[in-house]
């Protein structure tokens, strides 16, 4: 007789044999950033429409922050014509104009990106922390402890999370969880150990798991080394958007990319340079999303 | 928006750009390397830092490869306190510290008092302009014999504080340091040369409380109150007793032999109180029994001036006579009630009393 199978061997044979698939990650590939963002909207929500897509995420009565990351400045930030494509389905699906807010770190930060800052209440408002201002209270997860931005504690009411598909020197990659950074007043103090569990803790932090509705990562450029800062030489035309609501699946798909493009350019896993994103399983365990890309359905666009 | 609004909004930039260049001046110890990064030099934490980003402390900036303090001369708080608030027990008692702190600090320790100010990035809290020559006449305005660079940590204000040390001596104004430790070597022996008297915050003496609790390490900390000791700069340390975490008997009795073997019996060691803050509120207020029973073990191994801080009213606030065992200076809380010696002996039975009583 054989011997006896481990809980965790049972498990991952479960696995194996077609445990049910958990998340959805959609990856749209070329095309303009319009019709990116139509395709992946229409596939990962599986309608005909893109309008209808966005009917889902947010409603006419809510106001929407769109949490971009322009730290890199223009050549690697959050695309402007891709936010403008946003803001214009947001618009067609009933969200009115004045409850679209665009927002980053700072006013700098979004300028750098190529945004115009703008707090006028009867067009698409775009500004930084800087400008809004954080709570006096900490909200406290884990052991992070952090001021969390005004802009998403008291303007909105649903977040588009817009990051960057990119390498990070300390943290590994930068995705969906990491742009969370920019809610919070002292992201300085989460970078040791490779941000683990600290991107884990402070994206759980509330409001944020249940404001954010959806991340679309934007990988028209993306960078597979030398990030966060844009780095021409290491930068590269990825051509394509990643969309899911969950953030820890999208991060396990983006982080796949990143190595698969690191090995086709003779570069070591992140594992061998001590910056593996150990906290995106932190984040899987933590109830973030799933991290196993065995259960996550890739879905190509 | 009306003309005024307007006016305001439009200038906006260039204001803020011209009260931040006041404030950058570039960093003294760094390395450039490849790609516009750098290496900050100045705490053993040694952030490498990419363009447009800052490190742990929130108030350097690499900016296209240079790095930059962003708080020369941003004083976040500015007050007058008796030198005992330090606390500095051997060191000028009974004097006026003029106090200054910028944003910002190189840890992160769960029980800090002062995070708002300490845990925040610059441009977060309100700050005034306060040059070093400013600083120091204020001092010697307010009757202050000492700067105290405190509250926050003034590690990462450190080309400030060595400026504004510079300009109090000009004014006979003498310079103390309140401070986790947590510098590198040779950014230390800088300000061993440039200040008077530093105290140190031993958080505890273990590597683990330092990684969980302080976010930094215990080793260098350790380096450094050596270093102290060997220059000319008057040392006190203080240990925050905090219940459960860094309050065992052995703790206390490890911390005291490791001083007297490596600092010597002088050093004076505070046993602070904690109350519950920023990320420790669920423990209570340290019981004044576990101070007594820290005081008592340190002084049973041979150290011969241990207080009891934080506890106003209590004996173990007063300097004790090493010789006769008289009390030669009494306090109450910050207040200083009597000076029993003469040129820094005993009054009574004439042993000296470690310190630098006069300044």
């Amino acid at each position: 007789m054989g011997r006896r199978m481990t809980r965790r061997e049972l498990l991952a044979a479960a696995a194996a044999a077609g445990a049910p698939v958990r998340s959805r990650v959609v990856v749209a590939r070329g095309g303009s950033a319009a019709a990116l963002l139509d395709r992946a909207m229409q596939a990962y929500f599986g309608v005909n429409s893109p309008v209808e897509a966005w009917r889902q995420v947010a409603g006419p009565a809510e106001v929407v922050g769109l949490k971009v990351n322009c730290l890199a400045g223009k050549g690697l930030s959050t695309s402007v014509p891709l936010v403008e494509a946003v803001c214009e389905r947001l618009q067609q699906a009933g969200v009115p104009r004045r409850n679209i807010v665009i927002w980053d770190r700072s006013n700098y930060d979004l300028e750098s990106g190529g945004y115009r800052i703008s707090e006028s209440r009867d067009r698409i408002r775009c500004f930084g922390n800087d400008a809004a201002g954080y709570e006096d209270e900490l909200t406290v997860s884990g052991s992070a402890g952090s001021r969390l931005s005004k802009i998403l504690t008291r303007m909105c009411d649903a977040v588009i999370n817009l990051p960057v598909l990119k390498d990070h020197g300390i943290t590994g990659v930068t995705m969906a969880l990491k742009n969370m950074f920019g809610a919070i007043h002292n992201p300085n103090k989460y970078h040791p150990n490779a941000g683990d569990p600290f991107v884990a803790e402070v994206y759980k932090m509330p409001p944020i798991p249940r404001k954010v509705r959806l991340t679309i990562c934007d990988a028209i450029t993306a960078q597979y080394e030398g990030g966060p800062s844009y780095m021409p030489q290491w930068a590269w035309p990825c051509q394509s958007l990643l969309v899911s609501r969950d953030p820890v699946a999208l991060d396990a798909v983006g982080w796949e990319m990143i190595e698969r493009k690191r090995a086709e350019k003779g570069m070591k896993p992140l594992k061998a340079l001590r910056r593996e994103p150990t906290y995106i399983a932190t984040a899987a365990r933590l109830g973030l999303g799933v991290n196993d890309l065995k259960r996550i359905e890739k879905i190509e666009a | 928006m009306d003309r005024r609004a307007f006016l305001t909004a439009a200038a906006w930039p260039c204001l803020a750009a011209e009260r931040d260049a006041r404030y950058t001046v570039e960093a003294r110890y760094y390395e450039k390397l490849a790609h516009k990064k750098i290496k900050c030099t100045l705490c053993p934490r040694e952030c490498v830092i990419d363009d447009r980003e800052r490190g742990y402390c929130g108030v350097r900036e690499n900016r296209g490869g240079v790095y930059y303090t962003l708080v020369h001369s941003r004083v976040v708080s500015a007050n007058v306190d008796p030198i005992e608030k330090k606390p500095l027990y051997h060191y000028a008692p009974g004097s006026l510290a003029f106090s200054i702190a910028t944003a910002g600090c190189n840890v992160n320790c769960k029980m800090c008092q002062n995070w708002e100010i300490s845990q925040v990035r610059p441009e977060q809290v309100p700050s005034q302009y306060l040059p070093p020559a400013e600083a120091a006449r204020m001092a010697r305005r307010t009757g202050s014999k000492v700067m105290a660079y405190t509250y926050t940590e003034p590690v990462i204000f450190f080309e400030y504080m060595l400026d504004t040390a510079a300009a109090c001596r000009k004014e006979g104004v003498k310079n103390c340091v309140v401070t986790g430790g947590f510098i590198r070597p040779e950014p230390l022996r800088e300000l061993c040369s440039r200040v008077e008297a530093i105290k140190v915050d031993l958080k505890s003496f273990s590597e683990k409380f330092y990684r969980e609790v302080v976010r930094g390490e215990l080793k260098p900390v350790l380096e450094g109150l050596v270093t102290i000791r060997k220059s000319p700069v008057w040392l006190e340390i203080v240990y925050l007793v905090v219940p459960t975490l860094n309050d065992s008997e052995g703790e206390f009795q490890a911390l005291a032999r490791w001083i007297k073997k490596e600092l010597g019996p002088d050093v004076p060691v505070h046993f602070s109180r904690f109350h519950p803050q920023y990320l420790l509120k669920n423990l209570p207020p340290t019981p004044v029994k576990t101070l007594e029973r820290a005081r008592a073990a340190a002084m049973a191994e041979g150290l011969r001036y241990v207080y009891v801080g934080n506890v106003p009213g209590h004996p173990g606030e007063s300097t004790y006579c090493p010789g006769c065992g008289k009390a030669v200076v009494e306090r109450t809380g910050y207040r200083v009630r009597a000076v029993r010696l003469k040129k820094g002996n005993c009054e009574f039975c004439r042993h000296p009393v470690a310190g630098v009583w006069e300044v």
